[in-house]
């Protein structure tokens, strides 16, 4: 069984359809990695997956115990949370709202989730700072750290290491890597080709073909990069 | 300055500054509540537009010579509300546009149907009066106070029992959509919000004012704090004292209710500005 399965999915707005007869399957523990460049329907996609859009046509299915609204998601920087007055640790709080519960104050559980979370990704430390202060590598970690406060099972990252230098990207795909051992699906959208060395599946999307790949266990991450990037070739 | 406080204590004895000042303290602590959230979801100028709608309301009602007018302004800046908000996420016509558009022509359909069909001897005083809400404080009706009374208090329960949900969807509406929640609903609730201190706030300031009420308080906390309830607590703060200095001053020195608390308010935000500017070198 899987976590989501896409059969024959099509995607898009206003009727047009731009990506269609997508056919993925995403199991616990999977690392899916979804390229493609600008304006090929990553972020539709990403929509599509979260429930904020419906599709087009067919249709997907979430099983394995995985509710649609359980999925950890850490969206893309607005501007508006740039100069957002609120301290990491009230970011953080906010994964914590669930759908089905509802309570007036933050309760000892979910203070404990944040914390517990915060330490895990190293930045306890700076639960006092204020969001709109922090490096943009320190900002992503509190948006990661929210996302796992909102889900044991899926996290989605929309274009997470935009604006990254590469060390702190690098840092960043380490982080999540480790994330993905603990039993956490990360499904990731990218148009850095760099990420692949450490997904376990890939998706490519363009405007004339796409591609879904999976790498398998006897592959070495030279043979795995190559195979990915004969099937890119392809498209 | 003995004087003053003399002076200030034979005005509390009259009733009706006494009303002024439950009423304005109000409406303060409302806008200034609702105004963080406005502020930070780049909303401003929502509350611009619905002033100058409820304008427009107010002339109709003024024309029809509606006893009670806050029951036809009221319904009629609400529907407002909610076609700016849905209008804000329609690309045709963008939504700063699209509020451009509608508070102009309230303010112009206003000011032309007071002209051609209103009866009264002095329409620039009346209209003046309405944008400007020069004395309108000072003549509330007991009935006015209770309903200001009531809808504030149901406007400060909201804010407390929605706080953590209000912050969430105010930093980040995606997230919390992702996650299952009815943002719409809650961007529909603080729209409707809106309108209603909007209307209220009338009363206080006037429809052209009322903007400064909803966005200083926020803009000056912002400066100074940097947690959101930090900022929404010392919003809440600056707006109330500035309303209370606002409206003696007025009293003692025989100036314009509204214009006088808009000033003050602008003196604090310049000088938690400076604070700022002070504390950062």
């Amino acid at each position: 069984m899987s976590y989501i399965e896409c059969n024959d999915l099509s995607l898009g707005y206003d009727g047009k359809s731009i990506i269609s007869g997508l056919n993925i399957k995403i199991n616990k523990g999977d690392y899916l990695c979804i390229l493609g460049e600008n304006g090929v329907g990553k972020s539709t996609l990403i929509k599509t997956l979260l429930g904020l859009q419906s599709p087009i046509d067919g249709k997907i299915v979430f099983d394995d115990g995985l509710k649609q609204y359980e999925i950890g998601y850490l969206p893309q920087q607005t501007r508006i949370q740039q100069e957002f007055p609120a301290t990491v640790w009230e970011v953080v709080l906010t994964g914590t709202l669930k759908k089905e519960k509802w309570n007036l104050f933050y309760s000892k559980q979910q203070k404990e989730l944040a914390k517990s979370k915060l330490e895990e990704l190293g930045i306890w430390n700076l639960r006092k700072k204020s969001y709109r202060n922090l490096s943009g590598g320190q900002q992503q970690r509190v948006l990661l750290a929210r996302a796992l406060c909102a889900t044991t099972k899926v996290i989605l990252l929309d274009e997470p290491v935009t604006g990254l230098d590469p060390i702190v990207t690098k840092e960043f795909y380490k982080l999540l890597k480790q994330i993905n051992k603990k039993g956490i699906t990360v499904i990731m959208v990218s148009h850095d080709m760099s990420v692949v060395e450490y997904a376990s599946h890939v998706l490519f999307l363009s405007r004339e073909k796409t591609y879904f790949t999976e790498k398998k266990s006897n592959m070495t991450d030279e043979m795995w990069i190559d195979v990915i990037s004969k099937g890119v070739v392809q498209c | 300055m003995l004087e003053m406080i003399q002076k200030i204590q034979i005005y509390m004895e009259y009733p009706f500054v006494k009303n002024a000042l439950i009423v304005g303290v109000l409406i303060a602590l409302c806008s200034s509540l609702l105004g963080v959230t406005l502020v930070l979801k780049r909303f401003s100028f929502i509350g611009d537009g619905l002033s100058h709608v409820a304008f427009g309301a107010l002339a109709i009602a003024t024309v029809l010579k509606v006893a009670n007018q806050t029951i036809l302004i009221m319904p009629i800046t609400i529907v407002a509300a909610i076609f700016l908000l849905k209008g804000g996420q329609n690309v045709k016509i963008k939504g700063d546009a699209a509020i451009a558009m509608l508070s102009v022509s309230a303010m112009a359909f206003g000011y032309f149907i007071l002209n051609v069909f209103s009866a009264g001897a002095n329409i620039a005083g009346d209209v003046c009066t309405t944008l400007f809400g020069s004395t309108s404080i000072l003549s509330l009706l007991p009935s006015d106070v209770i309903i200001c009374i009531v809808t504030s208090v149901v406007v400060v329960i909201f804010f407390m029992v929605f706080y953590n949900r209000i912050f969430a969807v105010t930093f980040d509406e995606n997230f919390m959509k992702a996650t299952g929640s009815n943002t719409e609903l809650y961007n529909c609730v603080i729209a409707v919000i809106t309108a209603v201190i909007i209307v209220l706030a009338m009363n206080l300031v006037g429809s052209l004012l009322i903007s400064a009420l909803l966005i200083f308080p926020a803009l000056s906390a912002m400066r100074l704090f940097k947690s959101f309830k930090a900022v929404t607590i010392a919003s809440a703060i600056i707006s109330v004292l500035g309303t209370i200095v606002g409206i003696f001053t007025s009293i003692l020195f025989n100036t314009p209710v509204g214009s006088t608390i808009v000033m003050v308010y602008l003196g604090i935000f310049v000088v938690c500005s400076i604070l700022v500017a002070v504390l950062h070198k």
